[in-house]
């Protein structure tokens, strides 16, 4: 066996063991040197990015991935802690792979006048670990403690400038949202746990019932893990957090945000699989009409805000309204063959797509926002203009991410959102009319401020004002690339990651046959 | 914080090996009994608190210093990796359970059934117990020293 | 019935937990809030794995004549229950921790008095 194989076999564990090994060492090499700790804590990212690609084009060809904690065989029942990595969870592993490596490499210059670095590194590695861990976990208990340790992680690093205030309160509603939120998810396991006697994803999904129980678990898993994800209703936490917090932070939070939603669409089309054809009108027309108010506020509350980051956040609220507008009306469809064939499939590698071109835009537009703090030490709009003048590439890397996030044709977020728009159009003209909508919003929101903050005459405070570092430039030059490399061309990308993610979610089968072989559910 | 009486600084030092010993007791016996490195841990930790409580925030840490305790923190969560990747490298998979049924340390297999308890088996789940041990010590006393620290201290921002 | 009381005392615990969250306006309450949810949660997990009649599941000291596994109470929950309480342990330090920067900024922990960003 060669070493490649030895690595991909092993690759669902060592993709968690690795930033957590890591993590741990942080503190203790940062006593040699600041210089070594930040190539140590790049290395250590780099590395599990090359794992999640080796997992990932392995995951995508078509097997799924089991690793058992502990032993080597698979038998039922299962008492041992599963990992299991489909296309789906691999897509999701890619994306945080992705924000990761673009979050460390801007951190180095970004964060750098700060003190508690050590501390800093610590925690975002840790935040690595729960987020992969909630990715490519089959195990619903492991899925909460995982969470558990992404929120922690995350909450400390919202408070990482504790001398504001208002990033410590930020801190604090997070916290008590996802500590409530994951009760409810400990819950909801709980009450599974005792009418099936498993808590492995595939075990559950194989023997689930829908019954009075279950149809409580699946309510109070939805919110719980919606309110994670920043869905309208629960959403007060999230332009707090992701306004407050230091870019660098941000845009890993966007990774662990979009795990929640993966624990979304896990608990609906694979957890509740097999009782699919029950629940998914009712709970695909809940999950559309959640996207759609989530679009609409959010994008309502970007217009009136006055801070930079805020404003991004409410847009990435939006944002996620779009997603779920998209898997929603997969999911409203599924039990309806025909009408799935022609439509679902094209909503949902649309919502899917639009996962990962969200997280890239949104978290362009917070590389910005904090390229702009970093020169300026300015937040607000209102004081700001005429910063083309002096920082012209990080001018034009936000004008690509205002194209790309309001749909533009040459960038990425088009074609995700022109898939939306058509085969939501032929479910209900309505929705598609509310997409498109706050799509225009979007686009005026972003005029706005690019009108303000960089057009204009040359304020006079301005003057000493310079292009931020190159490894700055270098992390948005990463992401700005992938999104026009997505923008140009959407169908390379779309029959090679994102279809397989699609069906990995729709034949949820496979997933359950993968621990239990003669499973016979499905189609 | 400062410190309280005579009499309590006395019990508390009295009683204070009485709580390490028990704590250790729960922590090495995490295999064969109730217990473990987190539930002995947290026993030891409380013990500290006590003395933190009896003897002040400021004496306690011109003994210990909050960085000693976050690097033994370290040492004990990479100690309970390590021991998870050497069933990598040296049984199969990760967390495999490499030291059972190797005639080296805890390395017996016990005969099934209600038998005296032996505390040389159950493999690397001891050497764990004591990673976390570490690390539950040195964590939980840390937050509670830091916090006592900090409710000392009376300026704002 | 005797053996619904503990659920009956979940709900109850979840039920108050909620309300001080919800209508308390110390931050300190509310987390003690919290740290109530979490034992109705943990008082559920444990109830889960209660048999009737069973001994606690120690290997090595059962009394004579046990039935094994079968007379045991089920452990797993239990594992679940002091993972759950090692988690609450560090969310409960962290969020102590952020309210003492709070009082620190605002000089109060009333939530009316704190923040309000549009």
């Amino acid at each position: 066996m060669s070493f490649i194989d030895f690595l991909l076999q092993h690759s669902p564990a060592l993709i968690v063991a690795i930033p957590l090994l890591g993590a741990f060492l942080t503190p203790l090499i940062s006593k040699i040197n600041n210089r070594v700790r930040n190539v140590f804590v790049i290395l250590i990212i780099l590395i599990t990015t090359i794992l999640v690609m080796l997992l990932a084009s392995d995951v995508f060809s078509g097997n799924i991935h089991t690793y058992v904690f502990g032993s080597q065989d698979l038998t039922v029942p299962l008492v041992r802690i599963l990992f299991e990595v489909d296309a789906m969870s691999a897509f999701m592993a890619i994306i945080g792979s992705i924000l990761l490596l673009v979050s460390v490499i801007y951190s180095w210059s970004f964060i750098d006048e700060n003190s508690g670095l050590d501390k800093y590194y610590t925690l975002v590695l840790l935040l690595a670990a729960g987020m992969f861990g909630m990715m490519l976990t089959g195990d619903m208990f492991n899925f909460f403690v995982f969470l558990e340790i992404t929120s922690i992680a995350s909450c400390a690093l919202i408070a990482f400038w504790t001398n504001k205030g208002k990033a410590v309160e930020a801190a604090f509603k997070y916290i008590v949202i996802s500590s409530l939120a994951a009760l409810f998810i400990l819950f909801s396991i709980a009450l599974l746990y005792g009418q099936y006697n498993a808590l492995n994803i595939a075990v559950l999904g194989s023997v689930i019932q829908f019954s009075y129980l279950d149809k409580i678990a699946l309510v109070l898993l939805i919110a719980a893990l919606a309110m994670k994800a920043g869905i309208v209703p629960m959403h007060m936490w999230l332009p707090d957090a992701y306004g407050r917090a230091p870019a660098s932070v941000t845009i890993i939070l966007i990774g662990a945000t979009q795990a929640s939603l993966y624990g979304v669409f896990r608990v609906c089309f694979t957890l509740y699989g097999n009782t699919i054809n029950l629940s998914s009108a009712s709970i695909g027309w809940i999950i559309v009409l959640l996207g759609l108010i989530t679009m609409l506020i959010g994008v309502a509350m970007a217009l009136i805000q006055s801070d930079f980051k805020r404003l991004i956040a409410f847009s990435a609220v939006a944002e996620i309204g779009f997603i779920f507008l998209g898997i929603g009306t997969g999911l409203t469809l599924f039990a309806n063959n025909q009408m799935f064939g022609l439509i679902g499939t094209t909503a949902m590698s649309g919502g899917i797509f639009h996962i990962i071109n969200d997280s890239l835009d949104v978290g362009l537009l917070f590389l910005v926002a904090g390229a702009v703090y970093y020169a300026t030490k300015e937040t607000s709009l209102d004081k700001m203009g005429g910063l083309a003048r002096h920082m012209k590439y990080t001018t034009i890397f936000f004008i690509i991410g205002l194209l790309a996030i309001s749909g533009i044709p040459p960038m990425n977020g088009f074609a995700s959102k022109l898939l939306i728009y058509e085969s939501t159009f032929q479910l209900n003209p309505i929705l598609s009319i509310v997409a498109i909508l706050s799509s225009i919003m979007l686009l005026a929101v972003f005029v706005k401020v690019f009108h303000s903050a960089f057009l204009g005459p040359a304020l006079p405070k301005f003057n000493g004002v310079k292009e931020v570092p190159k490894t700055m430039l270098f992390a948005m030059g990463i992401i700005a690339s992938i999104i026009i490399i997505f923008g140009l061309f959407p169908d390379l990308v779309i029959n090679n990651i994102v279809d397989p993610a699609v069906n990995a979610l729709i034949n949820y089968s496979d997933y359950i046959r993968e621990v239990i072989p003669t499973f016979t559910g499905g189609f | 914080m400062n410190g309280m009486s005579r009499i309590v600084k006395t019990i508390a030092s009295i009683t204070f090996p009485l709580v390490m010993i028990y704590g250790l007791y729960i922590i090495a016996h995490g295999h064969l009994t109730p217990g473990g490195g987190f539930q002995g841990g947290a026993v030891v930790a409380s013990g500290c608190a006590m003395i933190l409580i009896a003897y002040g925030s400021v004496w306690t840490l011109g003994k210990i210093k909050e960085k000693n305790l976050s690097i033994l923190e370290s040492v004990g969560a990479i100690c309970f990796i390590t021991l998870a990747i050497l069933g990598l490298g040296f049984g199969t998979v990760f967390f495999k359970n490499f030291l059972i049924g190797s005639e080296i340390i805890f390395g017996i297999i016990p005969s099934f059934g209600s038998t005296i308890s032996n505390i040389n088996t159950a493999g690397v789940i001891p050497l764990m117990n004591f990673a976390v041990g570490l690390k539950v010590i040195a964590g939980l006393f840390g937050i509670v020293l830091i916090m006592a620290y900090a409710s000392t201290r009376r300026d704002k921002y | 019935m005797i053996f619904n009381f503990p659920f009956i005392a979940v709900i109850a615990l979840i039920i108050i937990g909620l309300y001080a969250m919800v209508f308390r306006k110390n931050l300190i309450k509310m987390v003690i809030g919290i740290t109530i949810i979490q034992s109705g949660v943990n008082l559920f997990l444990i109830t889960l794995g209660y048999r009737e009649g069973s001994v606690a599941p120690i290997f090595t000291s059962l009394p004579s004549g046990t039935e094994i596994p079968q007379g045991m109470a089920f452990p797993v929950p239990q594992a679940l229950t002091l993972t759950s309480i090692v988690i609450g342990v560090a969310v409960l330090a962290l969020m102590l921790s952020l309210i003492i920067h709070i009082y620190r900024h605002y000089g109060t922990l009333d939530v009316r008095k704190i923040g309000g960003e549009k």
